[in-house]
Formats: C-alpha cells, structure tokens, sequence
C-alpha cells in the first residue's frame, strides 16, 4: 500500500461539477485532489473522436444552463474557453411542411422562446399564435426568474427547528409571493401541470406546440402528458434565465475544451487533478469519511471526500450501504435512475440537407417533434421497454460553427434522440441497430438524401453511457428530474443538502438540487457547504 | 310550491353534495328549494330500475367515502340508509392464476405470499405509508382549502394549521408526504412489490375516475383518494348501500324535506340570476323564475359558469380559468341483469372474494397501455374493469336468483378520435366490455338478461356531469386543495355574491363523500354570520 | 407439518406440529391468534399453569415464533449493521437477545440470535419482517430465508425441566450453560437446545423437524410425569415474562415498523435496553441517531413498578401526584406476581420520574361486581427483573 498523502478536499470524478467544485474549493484556498477514473477530464461532457477525423461532444452538445455569473466567476474565458457560437436559433423540423422557426438568433434570456420575425424564413405561425407566444414568454420568463434563486441555495430541511431551514422556506415562499397574487396563482396551478395542457390552452399550432413541449422533456422519464413536465420546463427556463444573456452557446472544441477550461480553472487555483484514477472506495473512520481508496490499492487522505459520483454509485458502491442505516439505503435503491436519451452522432460527407433549412437556422438547434401526440406516442414505447418507433431528437450540426471538428466540407451531425429506455427489453445487442435505423429513416423524412451522406454512425445509449462514463442508469440527471425527486428530496431526504449521513462526505453530482446539465449549480453548491459545513486542515 | 319571497336559497341538482348542503342549510333554519333537472332525485348517486325487478346503481355503485359525521348529523341511518361493507375482492390473472383480497389479515398474507412471501410482508409497510397518510388528509377534508395569496387571518390561521399538522408528521414523513402526492402510482407500488399481480391490484385505484395513467405522477394521490374513506373505523373499507346508491340520496332526500327543505325534480336551471352583480335566483327552461338571495350549485364548475351563468357577470379572467378547468370523460359504465352467478374459474371454490369488487388486469402494464387508448381517443381494448356483483349481499336488489352486475370501465374518451358516439358504437363497446369479462368466466354471456352501457357522453347527457366525469374535474395536483376548482376560488364561493359551489368540483373532490357540499354550506353560514 | 386441507380463507390460522397434542390436553378451548398460527391461550387454569413453571416443569408451544436463516460471507457484517449488539462476540453454538432499529433509532423488534455455524445464523422474532431484513442486505453477501415452517420448537421450562429432559434421553443436558447450545439425540430424532427461554427460570428451548414433533412431545410427557410436566398456555407464560421484566413487542412497545401515529415509536435507550447497544462496534442502523440520543438525555424510559394493592395495574396512565393532575406516563404490562407476593407493572414514564425509588401514581379502573371503582395506587420504581431466581443460570442445575 503506498503512501498517503493528506489533502484538505479529494473530489471524486472530473465531471463538469467536479470541476467547478474542486475550482471554487481551490480558490478558496483548500488544498484540492481530483480523481478521475478516465483518461480525461469533463466526465460526459468531453468532445472525443467517435469515426476517423469526426469528433463530437459525447454528451451534452449545448452550453445554455451555467449561470452568467459562475462562468465569469471561473474566469474560463482567461482558461481557454472560445466561443464558436452564441445565441443560437431553434427551428422546428416538420416531416410534412417547410421548418417553423421558434426562437432566433441572439434572442434575449428567457426570451428564447420568442420568435424573430426578421428570420422568419421558415412556416409562418398564426397571428393568434405569435401574440400567444409573446405573453406565454412573457410570463414563463417571470415564472422562471422567481424560481432562479432556489438554484444557487442549498434546499431547506424539512421540519427542523433550525432557524436557517425555516428562513430557507420562507424565503422561497417569499420569492413566489413576490410574484403578485395572480402570477402567484397561475405559477402554483401550472407547476403541477403537464406541459400538454399548458401548451394547449395557449396554442393552436401544432408544430409549436410541439417544439415548445420537446425542452420539457428532454432527458426526462416522461411524455408531455405526465404532470410534472411544467416542473421540468421551468427547471430548463430557470437555468436559462440565470445563464444570461449569450443563449444556446457552443464551445470551440466541443464540450470537452469546456471541460478543459474548467480543469485549467481548477489547477490554476491549485487543485491537483488525476485521471486515469480510479477509486475503489471511501474510506471511512470512527463514522468519518477520512478519504478514498484507489484501485490501485493507494490510500489518498483527506478531511473533505465530495463525489461528483450518481447517488447510488456513491451511497452503494463507493461507500458501501454498511456505514449507511437500512431506511436509507432502502431510499437511495429507490431512486429512479434509468436514462431514456440516446445520442447519435453521424459523420457526413457534406452539410446534411435537410429540407428548407436556411444557414442561420443550421447554425442553430433543429428540433424534431412535429406535434406534443407525436412526443407522447414516442413516450409511450419507453414505457414498455420499447425505443421509439418515431423517436423525437433535439440535433445540432456543431461543424457547421467549429469546423476543427470535422475533415474540411464534411459535418458532424449530434442529436439527442427520445425514447431510447435504458432496460430495453430485446436488449441493446440486438436494439441498436434497429434503433440506428429507425432514426434514420426518422431523419430521412426532413433530410431527404442524409443516408447516402453517412460515412460513420455512433449511437450511445443509456447503457452505453452507463459503461462509459459510470452513470448509474446512464441519466444525463443521474436521477430523474421529477417533484419527488426534486429539492428537499433530491437525491433522497437525509442526502438533500449535499451532506450525507456519514460526516466530511459530499456529493456534488447533477443528482444533487439542482440537477444535470452543463450546469454546475450543483458543484458550486456542494463547494460552498463543504466551506461551511466541511472540516479544515489543522 | 314555494312563494318565491320565502325562499333563502336555491341549491340547483339534487346530487348527494347538493342534498348535504340543503341538509345542513335547512337545519340552520334556512328555507331552502333543491330544483332537479330529472325527474328523480340523486344525481349520480341513483338506484334506477330499467329492466324488470333489477335495481341498478346506474352510476356510482360502492359507497365509502361518505364521510361518517355527515350520516350521522344527517341521522341518514333514521332515514333508510345502511352501509354494509363487503368481502374483499380479487384480481383475476391472464393465465388463470388470481389474487384474492380478504379481510382476515392472516389469510390475506397467506394469500399474498402465494405470489411473494415477501410482498405479503410488504403490505404491512404499504399499509401503514397509507394510513400515516390518510391520517394526515382526513382532518383536511372537512375544512376550506386556505388561499396561499391570502393575508385575510382565516386564511393564515388554516395554513399554519394545515403546516402544523404537516409538522407534527416528523420530519421523515414529512417528505414521504412530499413524494407520495407528486409520484406516479407505479413508482409508489415499485417502493414496496415485487409481484407483477400484487402492483396491478393495488394500482387499480389510481386510475379510477381519471385520465391518467398509473405511470403518471400524482396518480398515488388518487390512489389514496380512495383508500380517505372507511366503514365503522376499519380505514378503506368500502360497502355497498342497502338498496343501491340511491339510497342514498334517498336518505338525504328525507333528511332534508324532514328538516323543513323543499325539492322540485323535474325542474331544470336554464341559468342563475344575477342582478346588480349578485345571485337573485334561477330562471327554469320553461321560463319560470325563481327568486333567492342565494344560489348554491351543485353542478360542476363548467357547467355553472360556462353554460348557467351570463358570462357578462363573471371576469374574464375567472371564465378563462374555469375553461382550464381539466374534467375528462374516461370511464364508462355497464349494469348487467344475470340469470345467475357467474362461475370465473379462477376463483377456488368457496373463496369470499367474489363478494367483493373484482378486475382482470394482472399488470400495470396492461394498465398503461389501456391509457394510452384513451389518449389517442379509444376506448381501452382491454380495459380495466371494476366489476361487482352487489345482489350477493344485497338481497333488495334483484329478484330471487338473479344477480346485478355493475362494472364500472376505464378508459373510455368522451369524444372518440373517429367522431361522435353513436348506438353502434356503444354497442361496441359494451361487447368489449363484455368479452374482457367473458375471458374470465364461461357462462356469463348466457346469464346476461340485459344490459345498460353507458359512455362518458351517456352520463354528461343523463347526470349532467361535463363529459361524465366522475370527480367534476380531475384530482391532478393542479387541480387539489387550494387550485380547485378555481385558485382564488376554492372556498366555495364564486366571483358574484350569493353564488356558491357545493359540488365534487369544489375540495376534497368526488366520490359519494359530502365533504364539498357540507363544507359549501358551512361557507354560507359563516356569510350569513350565522354559526354552522 | 399437520397442516388441514382447509384453504387460507377459510382457516386463516395455520397449525403448528403439536396442534393435536394441545387439542387433547385443552380443557377450556381457550386458542389465540399468534403471528399465523392458533396457539392455546389457556390448557386449565392460568394459576395452575404459572405454578407449573415456578415449581416444576412446563411444554409451551413456540412453534410460531418467525425464524430466520442467515447465511454467507457476510453473515456477520450483515448482521452488525443490522443488530445494536456486537455480533462478531457471539461465539458458535451461543444464543444472545438482541433488537434492531430502523434509521431514527426506534426499536423494530427484539429476538434471539442463534450462531449455528462460522457464517450461518438463526433469527427468533416474534413478528414476520423478511421486508426489512432483505432490505437491510442490500450490498451484502449474505442469504435470508424464513424457516418457520420447517422447524417446531417447544419450550421446556421450570426448575425441574433439567431433570426431565435428562429422564428422557438428553444426557449431558445438565452440561449447558445458559445462551449455549448443544445437540441431542432423542430415540431417532436429533434435536437443537439451547439453554433459553422466556420465563426468567431455569429452562431449555427445543428446536426439531415437524416429523418429530409429537414424539417428542409424548416423550417428555412421559419423562415427566413424576415431575409435575403440564403443557401451558400465553396467558400463564405472560405473568412469568413480567416477573422477568421481558418485554413484549405489541405491548411493552410497537414496532416502528408499524406505527401509524408520529411519536408512538421507543428506542431501546428508553425500554432500557441500553446494555443491548454497542456504539463501539462500527456502524448499525440507528447508530447516528441512538448517539444524538444519548447526547439528550433519555425523554422517556421503561420502570419497573411496584404497585400498592393487589389490582394488577392494567393499562392505567401515570401520574406523578394522587390527585391526577400531571400525567406522566402509562403502564404497558401488570400483574399480580404470585411468587413475589406483589403487584407488579412495566410502565413507560417521562423523565425524570423513572429514577429507581421514585414514587408514582397508578390510576386504576376496577370492575367490582359491574360497578366500576377507580383508585389511585401509590407505586414505586423499582428494579427489574422482579423476581431472577439463582437455579436460572446455575450448571450443573439442581437434581430433582
């Protein structure tokens, strides 16, 4: 056994949230270990090759959600962070009509949804639907910043006589009321909603609808008819809005030169950071988390363990259900964390034609979800353990924007592709290729011709991502986003303050309030309660 | 006939919430006319007899949720009303297999264990997560929901009454309280089984009445919805009424004529009054006005404002929302004249539990996929059924040998995606009915001496409830406690002065519970200043 | 296992291997329900059977006490984590009382563990809970199955029962120690004792295959018949355990497992099992809690209580003045002690009026001819047990 060295914080797992913990914790003066089990850092956020001279972000392929404020904060722009995109479009792709555009380019936050009427080179929307469309922003937009605040605060305890609890939930009731009485009637009335119902007492088109109900359930384990989807699509406006100004972004270099700016945002504070470092366990001592075990069988001590790890990867496997009580462990097998998004990625040998699409709109994100019955017919198969057989996708063609990803005049073409359910019942063996070619010729039907344009496929499901990049389920949440398993729940009461029942352990993941994405919330969260609440060096 | 300045108010329908309110209304002391479109009284809550000696509960058919202080202050056992629980119950499996319900707790595990020794030990924990909630709910339905944007002191005081009793939970309940009225029914069930069969039994109840799924969240809400209720104490017991569910109203019927009220069946409301901006009475298809300070209705809420009121005297913002107000038509309903006792041989011989409310749909699978039926605007190919045969207990109901079916269906849309209801297609779907049912037992077809099938539109057009939902509106987290029926308005009174709510669409919601019509009147009575 | 062809629901109980042995020796047709089996209640009369356990030798049908098989690689870790005790003490062939918590420290039940192997256990419970002890080996290597049905068990008790198991065939019972367990033959069936029981006296458990069962039963019935043997029922046994000062789930206490009502719920620091919990040991479910506990300061504690009078204290609440004005507690246990001559009572009572030698106040209802009497009894807190006689623990015990 080597040696052990001692450190104020070991944070396990270079995720984006890793990262920017192990940031804030290293500029707060915390001496910081990273551990990393793969070769590179950024977890599922990494931009890697996936068919000769194709590279492609693995996860996530749109930065939107990190909050203005911590990206300035991290100074990732200094750490080698370039844009090749901001503000992005989103038009909607319709098998049988030319593309709706929904949002345009450089649309204000919380105003991405409005469309810009001077792009409007796509499906022209009804009158009634563009005045719908402007006061249902409007007010979403006032929904999603009352809601802003609860992100960057660690969720309230229930029945405590701690006075800061108290105060947390006064104050998130405050941020509500502040509202004026009838926001504050509709957003408690929406919240509970399904987002189906939402769109249909606003609009009539539905091909927006459609569009506009896709965001609610983008990595959720619901079709646009389960309540709980207005919770979901005011989870994603919230992000947006505290995310500012620049809208839908892309990083030059895909989602791993983001990473990679977080990690040199890391280091120049002084963490240490080591991939290809896997670890085997959390130590535990007299009921204290003292470090981790790698497997290499190095011992690493540290006052502060903090796993950007999935809740069950932590609680189960890491530390082990023998220093956590039955109940909890009981709560923690009980999460719900099976993924239901697959990622495609194609290497094309030009621009792929889709049907009508202008450049400005190919420089944006195309959404494919013709109508909110076609969402949920898609849905319906997941719930059977079948893929979609018309699956829903959110695609990007990010060379068009960086073309260092892609051979010159070739494209790399990336969507999230829904329902693609975690236990398929046939199994992934013999799925994927149905799968691939289902989306394909879903493709096909708005891109006549892109099949003879494919030079190389990848699909990653969400066992694929589950192997991977060690996502318990492979959720791009690591646990479904859902009201009950949200805020003071998330990931299991006793856990919901980034604390856990054994002292001096952290988690810092997106199964944490307030939940995935390229966010970062929850590893800014977790750092400042291990400053708070965590032991110090001697 | 009343003299029109006699009266001081006017409950319109005589369903079971509207006859509670004029119960209690009337022994206020206040003079009070219950007017009925049909010519019988009972809403949805009717013992009808449309084929020989047979008595149907045409519409709801099982009785638990009628909350027990009502009967009692109503003295509904004086006026004929006997609630007699009844036997378990079962699930009957595709294969032949069946999971049967008892009320010996130890036979019931035994039975349990029969599909997992350890979801038998597992019930105990359900049970208890049930009751603990149950125990939480049940103070609340007896209450006015508080208006969160309220400073009004009634207002704070319940809240805080409702956050104290939501406190003294503890803090670990305090969150399972969170989760389980936000989850999905499935996921509930997946916290504490194994057995396919055991979930689906179970899940029955979360889909009953509503358009969603077990798969969907906030079903587990509606699940316990129907455990709130209980006979003689044995929490989620539920029985039949003596007589059929008519007997009911029969009994409120009586309560309320012997406390002094006055009920016009056959008198339908063309629209309630209003003059200089409050209730002044109701005026009746054939032209006839009645006169009253005040107007409680016992209609759901779309049909009160949208189709009985000028839209004129209501803000634009209330009629907005309560066009937003979600009532579904998903169920349908079949009252079947038997010949006989069905055999279902599933059942061993002997076993109770036929004498208790019986299904066929052994997954939750199965379940969802009958939703998403009813989604695209089908009824359920295989649907799930709730099928009880009452005249086992019920010795009024039927004559000597016979029996009485009532199989209550879900999923069935009020408006099918190939356009309109029409004979034949009723007559589809009762055979679908009909052959799910036939699966089960061999001889059923040839016991059927008649039967009536009713879709959502049936019971919109004969009860009068929008799209024959059964609740006045669906029991999604929208739509509970302080959002229902409208936010801002879910203490029972409307934007115009004198108008109430006292029906299912009001908190707690619907099944033969009174809650919203005693609640109703007791905000009328405070109104009046006077002390319920 | 004679179990009838009736199906569950029409005889829910099912019947344990000495159902017709009972059958023929009950007098009074006295049975109860007792965790899925029917059990006799009383045989003749409780006085005559209570005797019998203080004074000679007595059969008690523990058949339905819900069995556990633990087994695996992790037996023992599973059950540190499950248990408030320190299991890796528990030598092979060793019995210990223990209890388990859930997460907020709370008592979900008591029972004895058996080491019957290096990795393989037997849990005795009084109530089925498979649900928890599955849920408790998440992450384990470990195998629990219930074998209540496979295994009858009878409680041979009382300060003869030594002589009689050794007039039967037992030889080298006398060698036993108290919580040890040995192997017998008994003619062709080999049968598991072990030196424990539920009546504070000296006495055996007997653990064999169904088939045996009635057998057995017959040979110690004859073995015995010169000592004074007689089959008793729960009711007898009940005085003998509150003499004992063991408690009893359901009564003394409801498992936190099933609770309904916020605050119904007793952690072993407060039944004062405190003696039962290790926090040395490494991590058990409850630990955290229990220590927070411990930091507090006990709320609440379970007393013995010696009550005036000769009315056994039966459900009364507790007082800490004669007038009745400051409720403190209620009695969960009592009876009359016929072997201490005195009215003893379990109570749960608030700080700080459980210190030994304090006085309370038992308020209590008698029925005097149909005419209901209250009266209100001084009581003292006392020590428990109430009554441990020395030939419980001695080896070899006393010839008779």
């Amino acid at each position: 056994m080597a040696a052990s060295a001692q450190y104020d914080c070991v944070v396990i797992g270079a995720g984006h949230n890793g990262l920017v913990c192990a940031a804030t914790l290293a500029h707060a003066g915390r001496s910081v270990l990273v551990l990393e089990t793969s070769a590179h850092v950024g977890g599922a956020a990494l931009t890697r090759e996936f068919a000769p001279g194709f590279r492609v972000s693995a996860g996530a392929h749109l930065l939107h959600l990190m909050p203005a404020a911590l990206l300035r904060e991290l100074k990732l722009e200094s750490h080698g962070l370039e844009w090749a995109a901001r503000g992005m479009p989103t038009t909607a792709l319709l098998p049988d009509g030319p593309p709706l555009l929904v949002a345009g380019e450089h649309a204000e936050p919380g105003r991405a949804l409005a469309p810009d009427p001077a792009a409007a080179a796509g499906q022209a929307m009804s009158a009634a639907d563009a005045a719908a469309l402007s006061s249902y922003t409007a007010q979403m937009r006032r929904f999603a910043a009352a809601l802003v605040p609860m992100f960057s605060k660690v969720p309230p305890r229930l029945g405590t006589t701690d006075w800061s609890d108290r105060l947390a939930l006064l104050r998130l009731g405050w941020q509500v009321r502040k509202l004026g009485r009838r926001d504050m009637r509709e957003l408690l009335r929406i919240v509970g909603m399904n987002v189906y119902d939402l769109l249909e007492e606003h609009f009539d088109s539905a091909a927006l609808k459609g569009a506009l109900g896709l965001d609610a359930v983008l990595g959720a384990n619901f079709g646009p008819r389960s309540p709980g989807t207005v919770l979901t699509l005011l989870y994603r406006l919230a992000a947006e809005s505290a995310a500012g100004a620049s809208g839908l972004s892309q990083p030059k270099g895909g989602m791993g030169a983001f990473c990679d700016a977080l990690a040199r945002a890391a280091t120049a504070g002084g963490a240490v950071i080591r991939t290809g470092t896997p670890v085997a366990g959390i130590l535990v001592e007299a009921d204290r988390a003292v470090g981790v075990t790698l497997e290499s069988g190095e011992h690493i001590r540290a006052q502060n363990v903090i796993s950007n790890a999935d809740p069950k990867t932590t609680f189960l496997k890491l530390l082990g259900p023998r220093h956590l009580d039955t109940g909890f462990v009981r709560r923690v097998d009980h999460i719900r964390t099976r993924g239901l998004a697959g990622k495609l990625h194609l290497a094309l040998n030009r621009a792929p034609p889709f049907r009508d699409v202008s450049a400005a709109s190919l420089r944006g994100r195309l959404l494919l979800s013709p109508s909110l019955q076609h969402i949920e017919h898609a849905y319906n198969h997941s719930k059977y353990g079948e893929f979609s057989a018309s699956p829903v996708m959110e695609i990007t063609v990010p060379s068009v924007n960086d073309p260092t990803l892609a051979p010159a005049g070739q494209h790399v073409l990336s969507a999230v592709v829904q329902y693609a359910p975690y236990a398929l019942k046939e199994g992934w063996q013999s799925g994927r290729q149905r799968f691939v070619d289902t989306a394909l010729d879903t493709l096909e039907r708005v891109a006549p011709g892109l099949r003879n344009c494919v030079l190389g496929v990848e699909l990653l499901t969400p066992l694929d991502i589950e192997r991977e990049f060690h996502i318990n389920g492979g959720h791009w949440h690591h646990a479904d986003l859902a009201f009950d398993q949200f805020l003071m729940v998330r990931p299991v009461p006793g856990a919901a303050q980034y604390r856990t029942p054994v002292p001096g352990l952290f988690l810092c993941g997106a199964g944490c309030h307030p939940g995935g994405g390229v966010m970062g919330v929850a590893g800014r969260n977790a750092a400042n309660e291990v400053l708070t609440q965590g032991l110090k060096s001697p | 006939m009343q003299h029109p300045q006699d009266l001081d108010a006017i409950i319109v329908g005589a369903g079971h919430n509207g006859l509670v309110a004029g119960c209690y209304l009337a022994r206020a002391g206040l003079k009070v006319l219950v007017l009925e479109r049909q010519p019988y009284i009972g809403g949805a809550a009717v013992s009808r007899r449309l084929y020989k000696d047979f008595t149907y509960s045409n519409c709801s058919y099982v009785c638990s949720l009628l909350r027990p202080e009502i009967m009692r202050t109503l003295e509904l056992p004086k006026y004929g009303l006997q609630i007699i629980p009844y036997e378990g119950g079962c699930t009957m499996m595709q294969g032949g297999g069946h999971l049967a319900m008892y009320d010996n707790h130890d036979a019931l595990r035994r039975e349990i264990s029969r599909h997992s020794k350890r979801d038998a030990e597992a019930y105990e924990r359900y049970s208890r997560d049930v009751m603990r909630q149950c125990k939480f709910i049940k103070p609340l339905l007896m209450r006015e929901p508080p208006d969160p944007t309220s400073f009004k002191p009634r207002d704070i005081k319940e809240l805080l009454y409702l956050g104290k009793r939501f406190h003294g939970m503890g803090e670990e309940r305090m969150y399972d309280t969170l989760r389980f009225w936000t989850m999905s029914a499935a996921d509930f069930l997946d916290e504490y089984f194994e057995s396919e069969i055991v979930k689906a039994h179970f899940a029955g109840t979360s889909i009953i009445g509503t358009a969603l799924g077990p798969r969907s969240p906030g079903s587990a809400y509606v699940l316990l919805h129907h455990y709130m209720g209980d006979i003689d104490d044995t929490v989620g017991a539920w029985g039949f009424a003596r007589g059929g569910m008519g007997a009911v109203t029969s009994a409120l019927g009586a309560s309320f004529q012997a406390s002094g009220g006055t009920i016009r069946s056959g008198a339908p409301v063309a629209e309630i009054l209003v003059r200089n901006g409050r209730a002044s009475g109701v005026a009746l298809a054939d032209g006839e006005e009645i006169h009253a300070k005040l107007v409680i209705s016992n209609m759901d809420v779309r049909r009160t404002f949208l189709d009985t009121m000028d839209a004129k005297e209501l803000p634009d913002e209330f009629l907005r929302q309560v066009r937003n107000f979600k009532i579904r038509g998903s169920s349908g309903k079949l009252n079947i004249a038997l010949d006989g006792l069905p055999q279902f041989p599933a059942i061993p011989q002997g076993s109770p539990c036929t004498r208790g409310d019986m299904h066929v749909t052994d997954t939750i699978e199965m379940m969802e996929r009958a939703y998403d039926d009813w989604k695209d605007g089908r009824w359920s190919r295989a649907p799930y059924i709730d099928m009880l045969i009452p005249s086992q207990i019920d010795p009024t109901m039927v004559p000597d040998g016979k029996h009485y079916m009532s199989v209550f269906v879900q999923y069935c849309p009020y408006e099918l995606a190939d356009g309109a209801w029409t004979a034949a297609k009723r007559q589809a779907f009762g055979d679908t009915v009909i052959n799910t049912i036939a699966q089960h037992s061999p001889n059923f077809k040839d016991l059927i001496l008649h039967a009536e099938i009713r879709t959502p539109w049936d019971i919109e057009n004969e009860v009068g409830l929008t799209e024959g939902n059964i609740f006045q509106g669906e029991l999604t987290m929208d739509q509970l406690l302080f959002n229902r029926p409208i936010p801002g308005f879910a203490q029972y009174r409307s934007p115009v002065r004198g108008v109430y709510m006292c029906g299912s669409s009001t908190h707690p919601g619907g099944g033969v519970m009174g809650a919203p019509g005693a609640n109703a009147a007791r905000a009328v009575l405070r109104d009046l200043g006077r002390s319920p | 296992m004679t179990e009838t062809a009736a199906p569950h629901f029409k005889q829910p109980l099912l019947r344990t291997p000495f159902h017709e042995r009972a059958r023929a020796l009950s007098q009074v047709d006295s049975f109860v329900a007792w965790a899925g089996y029917t059990t006799v209640d009383v045989f003749t009369t409780i006085e005559q059977e209570y005797f019998a356990i203080r004074n000679a030798t007595t059969l008690y049908d523990l058949t339905p006490m819900v069995k556990y098989r633990v087994n695996g690689r992790d037996a023992v870790p599973y059950l540190n984590r499950l248990l408030t005790r320190d299991i890796a003490k528990l030598k092979p062939d060793r019995v210990a009382y223990c209890v388990w918590c859930n997460d907020a420290g709370h008592l979900i039940d008591d029972g004895t563990l058996f080491r019957l192997g290096e990795t393989d256990y037997r849990i005795c419970t009084a109530e089925r809970q498979i649900d928890w002890l599955l849920d408790s080996a998440i992450g384990f290597e470990v195998e629990i199955a219930e074998v209540t049905e496979q295994i009858a068990a009878l409680a041979v008790q009382g300060p003869t029962s030594c002589a009689v198991l050794k007039a039967a065939g037992l030889h080298g019972i006398e060698k036993l120690k108290p919580f040890e367990i040995g192997y017998f033959a008994l003619g062709a069936d080999k049968i598991m004792v072990s030196r424990t029981g539920f009546t504070g006296d000296l006495g055996y458990e007997l653990w064999m295959e169904p088939g045996a069962a009635e057998t057995i039963w017959d040979v110690l019935m004859a073995a015995g018949r010169s000592r004074g043997i007689r089959a008793i029922g729960s009711q007898a046994l009940n005085i003998a355990r509150i003499e004992a000062g063991f408690l009893l789930p359901n009564f003394d206490f409801v498992s936190a497992e099933h609770t309904i009502r916020t605050g119904r719920d007793r952690s072993p620091l407060e039944m004062g099992l405190a003696w039962l919990v290790d926090f040395n040991k490494g991590h058990f479910t409850g630990r955290r809690a229990l220590l927070a506990e411990r930091e507090r300061g006990a709320r609440r504690q379970l007393v013995g209580l010696d009550v005036a009078g000769n009315k056994p204290a039966h459900n009364a609440l507790i007082y800490t003045d004669s007038g009745g004005k400051r409720e403190i507690g209620s009695v969960t246990s009592a009876t009359w002690s016929p072997t201490c001559k005195s009215n003893i009572a379990l109570a749960i009572v608030d700080a700080p009026h459980f210190q030994i030698g304090s006085t309370v106040w038992a308020d209590i209802y008698l029925n005097r001819e149909l005419v209901w009497e209250r009266r209100m009894s001084r009581a003292r807190v006392v020590e428990r047990p109430f009554f441990a006689p020395d030939r419980r623990r001695a080896t070899p015990p006393a010839e008779f």
